[in-house]
C-alpha cells in the first residue's frame, strides 16, 4: 500500500543526518502518551459532573492500559513494516482523537464516549506510539542501544509529570473549582470538555514534530568508529535476526515475559500503595508521616521510576543485559526484605529501598528492547517488544490485586503498621526471585530460529 | 534543496528539537521537585 510520505522509504536519512534528531522525535511521542498516567487528575472532575463512581471514573485510563498492552501486541510487525513516521503519525491521530471523542462524550454527557474515545482509540494510539521508535532507536545507536531506549521510555515516565500540573491548572483555568484540600467544589459546564479538546490539540502539535523529524538509517550506515565485532565479546549479543513469529516460539521470549511481567509486579506491589503504605508504616512511631510528605514520597518514587529508566538502561550498555536485570530482581528481592525485616526502625531505610525499588521497576522497561536486540537481533524487534508488553497487562492486574487484596484482608483481621503490608511484601520477594531464576535461564537463541542469512533481510 | 556532497549544519535543528521536547520535561521536572520537598518539611 502506498503510503505517501508517512512510507519508511521517504524517511531514509541523507548523509551528514545527526542521530541526535532522533532521541527527541522519540520523546514528543513517548511524552505525550506518557500524559496516560496522569489520567487520575481528570477523575474528580469527572465524578463531579457526570456523577460517577471512583471504579468508572477509572475505566478510560483501564481500557487504555489494556488496549496499549494489546495494539503493541497486534500491529508490532506492521509498525515494522510500515516505519516510524507512520507508526508515530497513527499515534497521533489516533492519541489525540481519543481526546476529541472524550471532549464530545462530556459534552453531549455520553460517558461512554468518553470511555471508549480516551481508552479505546486513544488506548491504540499509546499502543503504537510506545513501540514506534524503539527499533529505530536501536538501528540509530546500535553501539549504545541501552542509552537510546531508556531515552525514549524515560520519557514514558515524564509525560506524567508534565501532564499532571498542566491538567490541574487546565481545568482550573476553565472552570473546575478545588477547595483548600484539593476536593472539587464546582465544574462550569464546559470546562472538562474545552480541557480534553485543548489537550488533543496541544498534543498533536507537540507530537507531529517527531512525525517530521524522525529519519531510519540507510541500510549501510553505521556509526563512526564502531565495530559490531566488539559487540560479539558478550555472548549474548547475536548478529543474527529473529522473525517476530519465530521469537514467541523461543523459550528465551517467554523468559523475558516472565522477567518483566515479575519487575513491574513487583514495583506496582509499591507505587500503587506508597502513599498509605509510608503512612501505615510510620504512624505509630515518634516520626509520623503526614498526608502532605507523604504526597512527597509518591513524587520522590516517581523520580526514582524515571532516572532508573535512563541511568540503568544507559548502565547495561556496559555490564550488559543479564547482569543488569540479575541486579534489578536480586538486589530488588533483598529490598524488600529488607523493609520487611527493619520494617519501621528507619525512615531513611525506607525511602531509601523504596527509591531503589522504583528505579528498578522503571529500568526493567527501559532495558528490555536493547535486551531483545541482543538475543533476536533488530529485524523485527520493535514487534517483538510489542508483543512482550502482555506481560505488562497482565503486572497491571496482578500487581495492584495482590497488594490491595492482601492489605484490605489483613485489616479485616485487624491488623495495623507494618504487618499490613508484611505479606504482599513476601508475595513480591517470591516474584523477584521467580524472575531471577527464569533470567538465569535466558542462552542466545537456538540458530534454528534465524532468517536466512543469503538472502537480505527486508522490513 | 541541498546537494548530497553539500555539508548541512543540522546544529540549529538539533538545538530546537532538544528545546522541544526539553523545555516541558524540565517544568514537570521542577513542578515534581517542589512536591518532593514536601516530604522533608509537611
Amino acid at each position: 500500500m502506498a503510503l505517501g510520505f508517512l512510507d519508511r522509504s521517504r524517511i531514509v536519512a541523507p548523509a551528514g543526518w545527526s542521530r541526535w534528531l532522533i532521541p527527541p522525535a522519540a520523546l514528543s511521542v513517548h511524552l505525550a502518551i506518557g500524559q496516560a498516567y496522569a489520567w487520575s487528575v481528570f477523575k474528580p472532575p469527572l465524578e463531579k459532573y457526570l456523577s460517577l463512581s471512583g471504579a468508572q471514573s477509572a475505566l478510560p485510563f483501564q481500557l487504555g492500559i489494556v488496549m496499549l498492552g494489546l495494539s503493541a501486541a497486534l500491529f508490532g510487525t506492521r509498525v515494522e513494516r510500515n516505519g516510524p513516521r507512520w507508526a508515530m503519525f497513527v499515534s497521533l491521530c489516533c492519541f489525540c482523537g481519543g481526546f476529541l471523542v472524550a471532549a464530545l462524550g462530556v459534552l453531549t454527557k455520553q460517558y461512554w464516549l468518553v470511555v471508549l474515545g480516551y481508552g479505546g482509540l486513544g488506548g491504540i494510539g499509546l499502543g503504537i506510539g510506545y513501540i514506534s521508535p524503539v527499533s529505530t532507536l536501536i538501528k540509530w545507536f546500535p553501539d549504545r542501544p541501552g542509552m537510546a531506549t531508556g531515552i525514549a521510555i524515560m520519557g514514558f515516565g515524564g509525560g506524567a509529570l508534565i501532564a499532571s500540573p498542566w491538567s490541574t491548572e487546565m481545568l482550573q483555568a476553565f472552570g473546575v473549582a478545588y477547595d483548600n484540600v484539593g476536593r472539587v467544589v464546582s465544574v462550569a459546564d464546559s470546562a472538562i470538555a474545552t480541557t480534553f479538546l485543548v489537550h488533543g490539540l496541544a498534543y498533536a502539535v507537540f507530537m507531529s514534530v517527531g512525525v517530521l523529524l524522525v529519519r531510519v538509517p540507510a541500510d549501510d550506515w553505521k556509526p563512526a568508529g564502531w565495530n559490531p565485532a566488539n559487540d560479539k565479546a558478550h555472548a549474548l549479543i547475536t548478529t543474527a535476526n529473529v522473525s517476530a513469529r519465530n521469537a514467541i516460539r523461543t523459550p528465551q521470549f517467554w523468559c523475558l515475559w516472565v522477567v518483566l511481567c515479575f519487575n513491574v509486579t513487583a514495583g506496582i506491589g509499591i507505587l500503587e500503595k506508597a502513599s498509605p503504605m509510608i503512612t501505615d508504616f510510620f504512624r505509630e512511631t515518634p516520626v509520623p508521616v503526614s498526608a502532605s510528605a507523604a504526597a512527597g514520597f509518591v513524587a520522590l518514587l516517581s523520580l526514582a521510576n524515571m532516572l532508573g529508566r535512563i541511568v540503568w538502561s544507559s548502565t547495561s550498555d556496559l555490564v550488559g543485559r543479564k547482569n543488569m536485570y540479575r541486579g534489578y530482581l536480586g538486589v530488588g528481592a533483598v529490598l524488600y526484605l529488607a523493609i520487611a525485616l527493619f520494617t519501621n526502625e528507619s525512615k531513611v531505610l525506607f525511602i531509601v529501598c523504596a527509591m531503589l525499588i522504583l528505579s528498578f521497576y522503571g529500568a526493567g522497561f527501559a532495558t528490555v528492547p536493547a535486551y531483545l536486540k541482543d538475543l533476536f537481533g533488530t529485524y523485527q524487534v520493535g514487534a517483538i517488544h510489542g508483543r512482550l508488553l502482555t506481560a505488562w497487562s497482565v503486572a497491571g492486574v496482578l500487581g495492584p490485586l495482590i497488594i490491595n487484596a492482601i492489605a484490605d484482608s489483613q485489616k479485616a483481621a485487624g491488623k495495623s503498621g507494618p504487618a499490613l503490608y508484611t505479606t504482599s511484601i513476601y508475595i513480591m520477594i517470591g516474584l523477584l526471585v521467580v524472575g531471577f531464576v527464569a533470567n538465569e535461564f535466558v542462552r542466545p537463541v537456538n540458530a534454528k530460529f534465524h532468517e536466512p542469512t543469503g538472502e537480505k533481510v527486508t522490513q | 534543496m541541498s546537494r548530497p556532497d553539500q555539508k548541512v549544519n543540522r546544529t540549529p535543528l538539533i538545538v530546537f528539537a532538544w528545546l522541544w521536547v526539553g523545555i516541558p520535561l524540565l517544568y514537570g521536572l521542577y513542578q515534581l521537585i517542589s512536591k518532593v520537598t514536601q516530604l522533608f518539611t509537611g
